[in-house]
């Protein structure tokens, strides 16, 4: 009984090693693959190669610069010292405003221009997302 | 002003209670024969402490006493009167009021409800109770302390955020706390069961009945979270995978399996440590959910302003309760002389350890999506956001595998078993799988993964249906429980398969039209509230057969603060909703239109309730038995 008894252990012990193993590397590829960074429009403006994944874009929304039309929505992104143009086809959320934080999810088309795919809802009027307090600065 | 005082004494006389009680278990623990007349009406006296403490601020809520600083930040002399009461939780201070209150009343209750075991074992729990209940406290009175002044006196209150001002989100702090709390008890309990060495199948069953009590309301706070999220925030979704609502998630996911294993625990005693580690981190993750959501470290869409200095008291506090648990974990716990000789690779308990390596594997996917970025911040100050995809990726093709353990386990039997009725195992599989080939077929995207998930969904559903007439009353709980699962996977899945949307930008009197629907926005109107003015957008949508519905979905702009919110209009049926959202853009005419048909999306909901009754089913069964 003995014998069976510490193979059993043995096999459990490396059943449980393999599978934690296996979740670490799943974890941390689907990780690289699935993360959204965030950068502010001076990063952008700094950029040596335009990325091709979805990165969120965040600052404030520049005074009379929102646009709308039936199919699109563009407005401009400011951190004050750069700016990045910003289209987008979907649904505002509600603290979407002229001079308020907003964070917008997409892609570059170039160092000038982004293409949104998603607006992020805030649910405090003085709630900035940390990234935006950054992003501006003490202000 | 008053109410603010007798709130503020009441709360340091309820912690000089605490370190009495501690001070006095500790004396008595050989002398155990106080423990029903002195100890017992300790506790109540500091229950009832918090309860008026709790009220005050209730009160002072009530009467818009501008003086409390609580109040002042949180409500305003216009709020109707049930938000007003609501608004005391609504708030950091309220809340953690509230999470003392229900800490206090459950160790009551415990006490009362626990004359039939060792006294030692009870006095014991109580102490481990209080430690956390004194930490509350302290938190409470010193970072915290719902009962601060202003002076001088403000005349109006700032507000309460008006995204919580909705009867769902009323109640659903509240819940959640029964639940988040009730692992409290569990966590006390084991840490005393573990230094008196008295894990037992007795101790077992009686620790089970707070395990699901406590996994009842999480299951249910979270539903309220979720309906909430589905027609306030106007995405017109249930789940986001945001950090905040990850965090409600994973003491639910150990919750779960806690359960599960003390099913084992209390039929064949093994699997004790694990019990033991699970209780500890089933509790830890709710206090940390709550150290996450207060402290303002996560980045979430639902994160309202607050102080991150709270964040460190609470910090501090759960490494040492952590540290507590180990120690006792470590120094204590005897592993007994577990009987692994007559262990089985085909029985019940197999198919549990293997169901719980899933949970686990879904609790560290989440806490890694979770609290990885909070980590990269600190290390690379790199700004990042995991997504649902990421989510889905890790979770999606693990749910498979999943589902079908919980159709064949629980046709096993404890020890060691053959499988029984074959035919209708293998026949069930078959008309699964035909079943789910029609269902996708008309899917191009995913149509692998899509449709083995439906299958494995549609498995589980009919195995546990035909149980209900199958067995009868026999298992009856578990069955209602996995039911609802098997429902639940499959209303997400036809809910994400088959839900169509249309954004657009209208104008009044414009007319949006493509192949799915034909959308008029007939003309607006202004309502005024008392706290609100708020505009309705009447529509009229016609659908490809040429269904017409009625549609008026509105606006919400608040006084006080000053926030718009947006109320959809949802138009429920059996098979699905129809959900529109309006929000106006700054400065112009157009109004933003999001219009979506969701399918299934009522029996998400029904789903949940029918999970959380089946641990009803099991509690009362348990109760009645006795």
């Amino acid at each position: 009984m003995y014998g069976r008894k510490v193979k059993l252990r043995f096999l459990f012990v490396a059943l449980i090693l393999i599978s934690l193993i296996l979740t670490v590397f799943l974890v941390l590829k689907s990780l690289e693959e699935n993360v959204v960074y965030f950068q502010s429009p001076s990063e952008i403006k700094a950029l040596s190669e335009l990325d091709k994944k979805k990165i969120r874009v965040g600052g404030m929304v520049k005074k009379n610069s929102i646009s709308v039309k039936a199919s699109e929505v563009k407005f401009i992104i400011t951190d004050l010292k750069n700016e990045i143009n910003v289209t987008y086809t979907g649904a505002l959320p509600n603290l979407f405003a002229e001079e308020k934080g907003v964070v917008a999810e997409g892609f570059l088309k170039d160092r000038n221009f982004f293409s949104a795919t998603k607006i992020l809802a805030k649910h405090d009027e003085n709630y900035m997302p940390p990234e935006v307090k950054e992003a501006l600065g003490e202000k | 002003m008053l109410f603010s005082v007798i709130g503020n004494y009441s709360l340091l006389l309820g912690l000089f209670f605490g370190l009495v009680l501690v001070y006095f278990s500790a004396k008595n623990f050989r002398n155990p024969k106080l423990l029903d007349t002195k100890i017992l009406s300790f506790t109540f006296l500091q229950f009832f402490l918090v309860v008026i403490s709790f009220l005050c601020l209730v009160l002072s809520f009530v009467v818009s006493d501008f003086s409390n600083e609580t109040v002042f930040n949180n409500s305003h002399t216009t709020k109707p009167f049930f938000y007003k009461i609501a608004g005391t939780w609504g708030n950091h201070e309220g809340s953690l009021l509230l999470w003392l209150l229900v800490l206090t009343l459950f160790i009551l209750i415990f006490l009362v409800r626990t004359k039939n075991q060792p006294i030692k074992y009870r006095i014991l729990t109580l102490v481990f109770q209080q430690i956390i209940i004194i930490g509350f406290f302290i938190f409470l009175i010193k970072t915290s302390n719902p009962f601060n002044y202003i002076h001088p006196i403000p005349t109006e209150g700032l507000g309460l955020n008006p995204i919580l001002q909705d009867p769902a989100l009323a109640i659903h702090p509240p819940i959640l706390y029964l639940g988040y709390v009730g692992s409290s008890i569990i966590f006390s309990s084991v840490l005393a069961a573990t230094t008196l060495n008295i894990v037992s199948k007795k101790w077992a069953s009686h620790i089970k009945k707070w395990a699901l009590s406590s996994w009842i309301f999480l299951t249910l706070g979270i539903l309220l979270g979720s309906i909430w999220a589905y027609y306030e925030l106007g995405w017109g979704g249930f789940w986001f995978w945001d950090p905040v609502e990850n965090v409600s998630l994973m003491p639910w996911l150990a919750l779960t399996t806690l359960l599960h294993c003390i099913l084992v625990l209390e039929k064949k005693l093994i699997l004790t440590s694990w019990v033991i580690i699970l209780s500890i981190s089933t509790f830890t993750l709710s206090m940390s959910g709550t150290f996450l959501v207060r402290s303002g470290i996560l980045n979430s869409v639902h994160t309202f302003a607050n102080d991150p200095e709270r964040g460190l008291f609470i910090l501090i506090f759960l490494f040492s309760l952590i540290f507590l648990s180990l120690f006792i974990f470590f120094f204590f716990h005897k592993t007994s002389k577990n009987n692994l000789s007559s262990f089985f690779w085909l029985s019940k308990e197999t198919a549990i350890i293997i169901n719980n390596w899933f949970m686990m594997y879904f609790l560290s996917v989440v806490l890694i999506g979770t609290i990885y970025p909070i980590f990269l911040d600190v290390l690379s100050s790199q700004k990042i956001s995991v997504g649902p995809p990421f989510y889905h990726k890790l979770i999606i093709p693990f749910l498979i595998p999943f589902l079908l353990i919980m159709a064949i386990g629980p046709k096993l039997k404890w020890i060691k078993s053959n499988l029984e009725d074959k035919i209708y195992l293998i026949l069930l599989l078959i008309i699964s799988i035909l079943l789910s080939i029609l269902i996708v077929k008309n899917f191009t995207s995913n149509y692998l993964i899509n449709s083995i998930l439906v299958l494995s969904a549609l498995y589980l559903f009919f195995i546990t249906l035909r149980d209900f007439f199958n067995k009868g009353f026999k298992n009856l709980a578990q069955n209602i429980a996995h039911f609802g699962f098997s429902l639940l996977i499959l209303s997400i899945l036809f809910n994400s398969l088959f839900s169509s949307e249309i954004i657009t930008n209208l104008k009044v009197g414009e007319t949006f039209e493509n192949i799915k629907a034909k959308i008029v926005f007939e003309s607006i109107s202004q309502k005024e509230e008392k706290n609100y003015k708020s505009i309705v957008g009447n529509f009229i949508v016609q659908d490809s057969k040429g269904k017409i519905e009625n549609l008026s979905p509105e606006l919400r702009i608040y006084n006080q603060p000053n926030i718009a919110t947006s109320e959809a209009d949802i138009k429920t049926t059996l098979l699905s909703d129809k959900f529109m959202v309006i929000n106006i853009v700054q400065n112009q005419e157009f109004f933003n239109v999001r219009y979506q048909v969701k399918p299934f999306m009522l029996w998400i909901w029904i789903s949940v309730i029918l999970i959380s009754f089946g641990g009803l089913v099991s509690f009362v069964k348990k109760e009645y038995e006795k």
